[in-house]
């Protein structure tokens, strides 16, 4: 790394609050919106999630199916890979433990590809979203997830960078490989863990 | 699937390196351009963009994200525009303290969906700072001789918030104001309609929309009505990144 720049001495860190990984900031009360596709309109009727791949059994849930299943909530931090993040907020949905039990990954499944309604992809190993680690969440902040933020329902994986948490997620696809999705295959890193600042491939 | 990603972003563009500020000058009183000299110089694709870190005397770094307005090249050289922002940390640097001379870390160039190759039908239509990808585009197009690819439609506040306002006009280009049109100007100031951008649709176009949430999900709506297809449009939203 290069010395310091001429000039700059940061202005936020007498107040930095440790929840914060490095070079990330608080956005308070702001809620950033980043998608790369016109924001779509999923009707709850038509919206299905499916588990599928290196699974004993695909399965697909409806609206009203996922939501008589367990409930569970997230409560905690997100981190935009653009360096906003946001404190203390609480996510409800269902656990992806729930639905993979369901499913029964094979043993030779490592990684996972998250797909969206638009096409959107993403890809994750296994072990982040499973062991209490991810979610399909429906509200935020005890609100309906508006469809700017993915709604009616995204995943969610908060202790990854939140590119990771695929908003109008349509379902989990299993593999033996990894599988660079939409971002991935745009430089961004495969793994994406905040407090290592893996932004880009090679970081 | 409707979102087709390019294999454009190479590990190698990801290195970091310390660029020198060449020249800076304002484009509006909250718009200031960089040129940089890059030791290793890297080809970009219009629409592509950088990243730019600081850092203090402790280690303490910020870094954000500023798309390329220069068309691509084989100077060595890019151009940023980097709108101020109010609570921006990185944004108020370059305007408070940034001079020729002065060496900056960068990284890119980065992405690879934003991206207009050079030789497809392209309508653009950028709100505020969101022109500043697409003025590479239109940079591109215009030394290339394929003006007539392009359409670009730039919403502005008023025409003291225009960016490139020297260097835009042209039978490819229609601005808009959405509070404050210039005396005897045709349209009165307004956001975007569907008026607006009926006149630039012709068939086999690619959409790339930018600027604020607000902005491009207006102006995707306003496409979708005029029955353009939702999967040729590309969106670039720029949140608040400071």
């Amino acid at each position: 790394m290069a010395g310091p720049t001429r000039g700059f001495f940061g202005r936020n860190r007498a107040a930095r609050d440790p929840r914060l990984p490095p070079g990330q900031y608080d956005a308070r009360d702001d809620w950033p919106v980043l998608h790369a596709e016109a924001t779509p309109r999923i009707s709850s009727d038509r919206w299905t999630f499916t588990i599928e791949g290196l699974v004993e059994q695909e399965v697909s849930w409806t609206w009203a199916e996922i939501h008589a299943l367990p409930a569970s909530r997230y409560s905690g931090d997100i981190h935009c890979v653009t360096t906003w993040s946001k404190l203390g907020m609480t996510f409800d949905g269902v656990s992806v433990d729930t639905l993979l039990a369901a499913a029964r990954p094979l043993p030779s499944a490592t990684h996972v590809v998250a797909v969206s309604h638009t096409g959107y992809t993403t890809n994750l190993p296994l072990a982040d979203v499973t062991g209490g680690r991810a979610w399909v969440v429906w509200d935020a902040d005890g609100q309906p997830l508006t469809v700017e933020h993915g709604g009616p329902a995204r995943l969610l994986v908060p202790h990854l960078y939140f590119w990771k948490s695929a908003k109008w997620v349509s379902g989990l696809r299993l593999l033996d490989h990894d599988e660079p999705g939409f971002w991935e295959r745009n430089g961004y890193h495969d793994r994406g863990d905040p407090w290592a600042e893996q932004r880009y491939q090679g970081d | 699937m409707t979102l087709t990603p390019g294999d454009t972003t190479h590990r190698r563009t990801l290195r970091w390196q310390s660029a020198r500020v060449l020249a800076v000058h304002d484009e509006t009183p909250r718009a200031r351009t960089l040129r940089l000299g890059l030791p290793e110089p890297r080809r970009h694709l219009a629409g592509q963009h950088y990243v730019l870190r600081l850092t203090a005397p402790d280690g303490y770094t910020a870094s954000r994200s500023y798309s390329i307005a220069s068309a691509p090249d084989d100077t060595g050289e890019i151009e940023l525009t980097i709108e101020r922002l109010d609570d921006g940390e990185v944004s108020q640097y370059v305007h408070e303290v940034v001079v020729p001379g002065d060496e900056l870390e960068v990284r890119g160039p980065i992405g690879g969906f934003f991206v207009w190759p050079g030789h497809t039908p392209a309508l653009l239509i950028g709100g505020g700072s969101g022109v500043v990808p697409l003025m590479s585009m239109l940079r591109l197009a215009r030394r290339g001789g394929r003006a007539d690819l392009v359409r670009l439609l730039v919403s502005a506040r008023s025409p003291e918030d225009l960016y490139y306002a020297g260097e835009l006009p042209g039978p490819e280009t229609t601005v808009i104001y959405t509070r404050r049109a210039p005396a005897g100007a045709a349209r009165s100031a307004g956001r975007i309609t569907a008026a607006d951008v009926a006149p630039l649709l012709r068939g086999e176009q690619e959409a790339y929309l930018c600027g604020s949430t607000g902005f491009a999900d207006a102006a995707s709506a306003q496409l979708v009505a005029a029955g353009f297809p939702v999967e040729k449009i590309k969106v670039e939203r720029f949140g608040p990144s400071g």
